[in-house]
């Protein structure tokens, strides 16, 4: 085991040295000049150049590149444009409130997806089946941002139930457990499990349908085994599977939750790229997309791992 | 007995209490909470950025410039009235030497006192970049503020000169631009930019108290302001960065803030029937085509830049907006101080327009084929998107087709500041911009001086013509107020009757707010003076 995590970590290093090549180009190849939007629309030339030298972008690339990958690797991601604080702290400010907020969403889509999953697996073609295939496609299908505004809507604006922007009522951006905070909370984190809650349930639909019609499960029924103990066979050959897409799944809402988190304001990664994107802060788009690729490529391996835990099969495959 | 008198005494002063908060109910002092179209805060260290917006919240709120802008009137277009400095002169003799004269008894928010050194250590700030006190991101926001100033010496604790590079009467407006910050505050918290941007201390009406990046900032007001008038009735005021449209407007719904800025045109309708006041109100601004004047742009021909004014159904476009928007009289708003009397109406006459395209040699049948740069969004640009589609439309009926390049709002800045012959403009004869029009360099000078074409400065169609420099001139020479006044009016004539733009239309600003909030007074200015609002404590 511990070979095979060896293993898994040498292959991952040339993983995340190309990541941080394409993170560094893609940002630097879009059009605009990134001192646009910190600038006076009229600045001179001569104070666009001064800035470009200051922030060292009158470098040529791959000088450019080696200076940023020599600081990462020193742990420094540069210094915002825009705000003139150091990325590495926005960023980890707002991957922990991202992660607080995928975590939340996965395991809300991941308890509905699963249960939905098995029930219509277990009743295929009833009623249950259908309803719970059309609430795994709405989830599929939804636009997560419409899905909000609908709910800010009616929760927030209409009802007055709980508030629709912000990670809290001091508006210190820092997320803390208790009452006043999670109502913050919740919608967002409803919003944004309805995608991997779909996701997760076609996906297990499909999975508990395929084991029950294996002959092992007819041999269990056959020898006696109850549907107890044929339920825990299935959870077990179904469970690496469904893992590998909520490990997946939570990445995604890491990255991609852009649109959410803009809708609701909450300040996690997403809500940070879309003012890199919009400020065209070239430091802190770079540091946000290594720091949410970094995340992903760890979250495959962690899954990874707890697969072959879970599968001893992989490893020797 | 006397516990009993004790009792009867409380509850006579809770009587007298209660009745003089039931007179007064209404009105209470209150926390007003903005959100703001910001994705940040904006810089907090005196010279703020995010464009206007940053000066509106954190320029004019907690600082002061030594000459402020006049925010009282919402009937006239606001002129500039006496800060920091309490008069201001050029020296008769060489009308390069200024001489301000500072108002005695200022302080700043910590307490140490304002004074001349104060004045040429801000000046250092932005323009000294081996000074300590050196900030290159306040500088790169403020040092194109003030182009004229070439040195600048303390007379005296209480007067400051500042000496420009040429004779230039528009000195005043570039110096309403500069932000005082305290020289005692910085030094105390060690010299850093970094730590005062968390404490920062102006001499403003109001002082900062927390500083959330990108969450929030609040402010409460400083009671030993220099001007009573203008010490802030309210508790307290916060800024929340709200960048989306929907997000601010669900906040607002929800009571969450009480204020916001820019909602989305598609809710005003909505907000106003759930009971929210929507507040507009002109302001220096307008919505263009720049025009491109290299050899062989179509626009060089005045019949075709008239005949395109003339094409457009400007309430047409006002009611496609719902109601936000002034149609464009001029390249100023109607009724703006500056707009003198032009010739050239620009109103939709169709068919005008139409016989002077065929005069220039074009018609719905043969028309002219243009290409014009647009942004899908952008600071200031309203809706542009749906806007130029109808000016596409109006234009086609008269023979004008246009083709649009979409480009996103920082690609048009950069079109915009590198001028028509550059290859990233694509060979475009026109670009949609809005411009800031509030004094005379932004509103007129650097649109068409002849050495302002690129890449010297922002004509971006390289107009050049000696009768309007000399116009500009006048204006850098004309040190009386009123002079002045008249020659920029004829700048403004010169503009309209030469259609040296096609003039469309003026955004309103428009901003939404709670019922609550009281005593607003919307300026025609970027800028706006939260001093005199309260909080009704009856309403939503």
């Amino acid at each position: 085991m511990l070979l095979y995590i060896l293993k898994r970590l040498v292959y991952v290093t040339p993983v995340a040295f190309g990541v941080s090549v394409v993170c560094f180009l893609l940002v630097h190849l879009a059009p605009g000049d990134p001192l646009s939007a910190v600038l006076p629309a009229d600045a001179t030339q001569a104070t666009i150049d001064e800035m470009r030298a200051a922030y060292g972008f009158d470098k040529p690339l791959p000088v450019q590149y080696l200076i940023w990958l020599w600081h990462v690797l020193h742990g420094d991601l540069g210094v915002s444009i825009a705000t003139g604080r150091p990325v590495l702290g926005e960023v980890s400010r707002a991957v922990v409130n991202s992660l607080i907020l995928a975590s939340v969403a996965t395991v809300i889509g991941f308890t509905f997806g699963t249960l939905f999953g098995f029930v219509a697996g277990y009743h295929r073609n009833s009623l249950a089946d259908r309803a719970a295939s059309a609430l795994s496609v709405f989830g599929v299908s939804v636009p997560h941002y419409w899905l909000g505004m609908v709910l800010v809507i009616v929760f927030s604006a209409t009802l007055g139930w709980l508030p629709p922007t912000g990670a809290g009522p001091d508006g210190s951006g820092n997320w803390r457990p208790d009452f006043d905070h999670l109502r913050y909370l919740i919608l967002p984190a409803v919003t944004m499990s309805v995608i991997p809650m779909g996701i997760i349930a076609r996906t297990v639909r499909a999975l508990v349908a395929d084991i029950l019609s294996q002959d092992f499960v007819e041999a269990l029924r056959a020898k006696g085994m109850d549907e107890r103990g044929v339920f825990k066979h299935v959870v077990r050959n179904a469970a690496p599977t469904a893992l590998a897409i909520m490990g997946l799944q939570l990445g995604y809402l890491l990255g991609g939750s852009i649109l959410v988190e803009t809708v609701f304001a909450w300040p996690g990664t997403g809500f940070l790229l879309n003012a890199a994107i919009f400020q065209r802060d070239l430091p802190l788009l770079q540091g946000s997309i290594l720091v949410l690729a970094m995340f992903f490529v760890a979250l495959n391996l962690l899954v990874d791992v707890m697969q072959t835990a879970l599968d001893p099969r992989i490893e020797r495959a | 007995m006397l516990s009993r008198l004790r009792k009867l005494g409380a509850r006579a002063a809770l009587a007298g209490a209660l009745a003089l908060s039931a007179s007064t109910a209404t009105l209470a002092q209150g926390t007003l909470r903005i959100g703001m179209t910001a994705s940040d805060i904006p810089l907090t260290t005196g010279q703020t950025d995010n464009g206007g917006e940053g000066m509106r919240f954190l320029g004019y709120t907690v600082y002061d410039g030594l000459i402020n802008w006049d925010l009282s009137s919402a009937e006239l277009a606001s002129d500039l009235v006496p800060g920091l400095a309490t008069s201001w002169a050029v020296d008769p003799n060489d009308k390069t030497k200024w001489t301000f004269k500072l108002r005695p008894g200022v302080k700043f928010h910590d307490g140490s006192d304002f004074s001349a050194d104060a004045v040429v250590w801000n000046l250092d700030k932005l323009l000294k970049a081996d000074a300590p006190q050196y900030d290159p991101r306040q500088s790169a926001q403020g040092k194109t503020r003030i182009p004229a100033v070439a040195s600048y010496r303390v007379v005296d604790p209480l007067t400051v000169e500042i000496t420009t590079k040429a004779p230039d009467a528009t000195l005043p407006y570039q110096i309403a631009w500069i932000m005082m910050s305290s020289p005692a505050q910085w030094e105390k918290l060690g010299k850093s930019w970094d730590a005062f941007a968390k404490q920062p201390s102006g001499t403003g009406p109001w002082k900062l108290t927390l500083f959330a990046p990108r969450e929030r900032a609040e402010m409460v007001p400083f009671k030993e302001y220099w001007d009573k008038d203008r010490v802030p009735k309210l508790d307290k005021l916060v800024l929340i960065p709200l960048p989306e449209a929907n997000a601010r407007t669900a906040a607002l719904r929800s009571g969450q803030v009480d204020w916001i800025e820019a909602p989305a045109p598609d809710s005003v309708a909505s907000l106003k029937g759930a009971g929210f006041t929507i507040v507009t109100n002109a302001y220096p601004h307008n919505w263009t085509w720049h025009l491109s004047r290299v050899e062989g742009s179509p626009w060089n021909d005045v019949r075709v830049r008239k005949a395109a004014n003339l094409a457009i159904d400007r309430d047409g476009l006002k009611e496609l907006l719902g109601g936000l928007a002034i149609p464009a009289k001029g390249f100023m708003p109607p009724g703006h101080q500056w707009f003198g009397h032009p010739t050239f109406d620009v109103k939709y006459d169709p068919e005008a327009a139409k016989k002077l395209l065929a005069e220039a040699g074009y018609s719905p049948a043969k028309p002219l084929k243009l290409k014009v740069a647009i942004s899908a969004s952008g600071s200031g640009q309203m809706q542009p998107l749906p806007m130029n589609e109808f000016v596409q439309q109006n234009l086609a009926d008269v023979g004008i087709q246009v083709d649009y390049e979409v480009v996103e709002w920082n690609t048009l800045i950069n079109i915009w500041r590198a001028g028509a012959k550059a290859d990233i403009s694509r060979g475009v004869s026109a670009i949609n911009y809005s411009y800031f029009i509030q004094d005379p360099f932004t509103g007129f000078i650097r649109h068409l001086q002849c050495n302002f074409a690129p890449p010297n400065g922002t004509n971006w169609g390289y107009y050049c013509d000696p009768a309007m420099d000399k116009l500009f001139e006048q204006v850098r020479n004309t040190f009386d107020k009123a002079e002045q006044t008249k020659v920029l009016e004829k700048i403004h004539e010169k503009y309209v009757d030469d259609a040296l733009f096609v003039m469309i239309t003026h955004d309103v600003n428009p901003r939404a707010m709670s019922p609550k909030v009281k005593g607003f007074v919307q300026a025609q200015n970027w800028f706006q003076d939260f001093s005199k609002i309260t909080m009704a404590t009856a309403g939503r």
